[in-house]
């Protein structure tokens, strides 16, 4: 926990003085936060300067006011009230590494779930960058927690089995009707972060989703997704889809999900 | 020589602050008379605060003719002592036996304060409590503050089976229990038909489920049903002389199960869950919808990893 504060301190004040010593960004402060974030500029000037940036109340982040396990808080994003949107940024500010997850809706819809481990009480915002304006719409919320989710070796690589169960992929597709259907999967991986001693960072890093002819959407996480990270979307059809993914050992996963009518039975046969 | 007479009433001065702060914190325990010779002391029916100290658990004790019996010692050190002291405001009688109804902190934190007799507890609930100690004390400082100091966890020193025991011509019955934690403890006395529930039974409280199984939990509700009792004493909430708070608590944790269950198999995700709308039956109970929100975090992951099938090869 002291290291980590330390380098969440470091890191953002390093990356301030970069900054500053190239001449800042075009000069333009950040717009006042809501959520009244220590780090909001330093956020700012790490993730998001360089392009128009409003506080949106249209990005919904949904997560709990209070985490009850640091290790797995739930978040779901919906930006779907803006149209057409490139690309999805989640970051939580005082969290020792703030970068979650990109993900690229393509041809779903602007809205994800899955969930993350927090070092302590701190913001967490969705950038939604739109396709046509390449504007920044952010929105958030404050999650108290507890801490000590991102220091924590991860609890299933304790096991004997887990080499064996690496990227393993489980899910299922639901039916939504007028040619939608919900995707949820997991994935077995640590998703360590590197900052418990003696264990180096090991996470997913890419996911792509794909129908028979195109990329649907893609999902590139970072060291605070939670192990055996869990993820809720909404795509166009109603097919099968295909799951393929890496880490950043370069490990590859692939699976494929069937589509929803059949999805029914296979989860009441399946054996985990 | 002047030097040390400062520093000694600079310290004295310290030390009284100290003491008098420490003094301040006084739980109040008032014992409530439910049934002959039974006493129960309740605590405030809400989540742990910086005010209440922890003080949202009721325990209780029997005075029977051979020494008293205490059920659960409460949140931290100065609650055991402070019941104690309160106890002895009633009997002349030694504590002869104390019962912890199960694992978690707010039940078992002021055993120091009984150092000198010997606790029972089910087996489950000792290694409940060797292998997760350290962790529930260290978030009872963090939830209650200054109340805790001098707390440190102490373990059950004999494990108990499901049985009836005798203190004199008193006959109390062990119940074992489980669902809410691994192990349950019931303490049922022939003799009143009081029956200690530990947190099996809620009331007018929303339950608690860092360690529970639904299944079984409400399995053993339906067992109290069969029981003989005629005073209910919930962990937490108001005494009863019915079983109000057994049905209140069987149908939340019914609702519960059933609204966990129909959402993993609908694909709905864990923080949307969060927000879906509370029927107003449960409108009455406490820490709602706080501890709806626990019970996702606690129950929902393996309930929705349940309904995602294997799909890599």
């Amino acid at each position: 926990m002291k290291i980590f504060s330390s380098i969440a301190i470091r890191a953002p004040l390093l990356a301030a003085a970069l900054l500053s010593a190239t001449g800042g960004v075009a000069g333009e402060a950040p717009p006042a936060d809501p959520l009244r974030s220590v780090q909001w500029e330093n956020m700012y000037g790490l993730y998001l300067a360089g392009r128009p940036v409003v506080f949106d109340n249209r990005v919904l982040v949904l997560a709990p006011q209070a985490a009850e396990n640091s290790l797995e808080v739930p978040v779901l994003v919906d930006a779907g009230a803006l149209g057409r949107v490139e690309k999805i940024l989640v970051i939580a500010d005082l969290n020792p590494l703030p970068k979650v997850l990109e993900f690229y809706p393509r041809e779903s819809r602007a809205r994800i779930g899955f969930r993350v481990k927090l070092q302590q009480s701190t913001p967490i915002r969705a950038a939604v960058l739109t396709a046509d304006d390449k504007v920044w719409h952010v929105g958030g919320v404050w999650v108290d927690a507890a801490g000590g989710g991102c220091t924590a070796p991860s609890v299933g690589s304790g096991g004997a089995d887990w080499v064996a169960r690496l990227g393993q992929v489980h899910g299922r597709l639901w039916d939504r009707g007028a040619e939608q259907s919900r995707l949820r999967f997991d994935v077995i991986h640590p998703m360590d972060t590197g900052l418990a001693s003696g264990i180096p960072v090991f996470h997913v890093e890419n996911i792509e989703i794909r129908d028979q002819d195109q990329l649907l959407a893609e999902i590139r996480p970072f060291e605070p997704v939670s192990e055996n990270p869990v993820f809720t979307l909404d795509l166009p059809g109603r097919g099968a889809v295909q799951i393929r993914g890496r880490d950043n050992n370069g490990n590859r996963f692939r699976a494929s999900v069937p589509p929803p009518a059949a999805a029914g039975k296979a989860a009441s046969g399946a054996a985990r | 020589m002047r030097w040390h007479l400062r520093l000694a009433l600079a310290l004295l001065a310290m030390f009284s602050a100290w003491s008098a702060a420490a003094a301040d914190l006084d739980y109040g325990l008032q014992p409530v008379k439910v049934a002959a010779d039974t006493y129960v002391f309740q605590g405030a029916n809400e989540d742990f605060s910086f005010d209440n100290g922890g003080n949202i658990v009721n325990t209780g004790f029997i005075v029977t003719e051979v020494g008293v019996v205490v059920i659960d010692s409460g949140p931290s050190r100065l609650y055991g002592e402070q019941m104690r002291a309160a106890i002895t405001k009633v009997t002349d009688l030694p504590v002869i036996r104390v019962f912890i109804t199960h694992m978690h902190p707010d039940h078992f934190l002021g055993n120091q304060a009984y150092d000198d007799v010997p606790i029972l507890a089910l087996a489950g609930t000792i290694d409940g409590i060797r292998s997760q100690a350290n962790a529930f004390t260290d978030n009872m400082y963090r939830l209650a503050g200054s109340w805790m100091r001098g707390t440190e966890a102490v373990r059950p020193d004999e494990a108990i089976d499901e049985g009836e025991l005798s203190f004199g011509s008193r006959r109390l019955q062990v119940i074992a229990g489980g669902g809410h934690t691994p192990d349950d403890l019931m303490l049922l006395d022939h003799a009143t038909g009081v029956l200690f529930a530990g947190d099996l039974v809620f009331h007018d409280r929303a339950p608690t489920t860092p360690h529970a199984e639904l299944d079984i939990w409400l399995r053993s509700l339906r067992r109290i049903q069969a029981l003989p009792v005629e005073v209910l004493v919930p962990g937490h909430g108001p005494v009863t002389r019915d079983l109000h708070p057994v049905m209140q608590t069987r149908g939340y944790l019914d609702w519960l199960e059933q609204t966990l269950n129909t959402a993993a198999r609908s694909g709905v995700d864990m923080a949307e869950l969060l927000y879906t709308p509370l029927p107003g039956e449960f409108d009455a109970l406490s820490v709602m919808p706080a501890e709806f929100h626990r019970s996702v975090s606690h129950l929902y992951p393996q309930r929705e990893r349940r309904e995602l099938p294997r799909v890599s090869n």
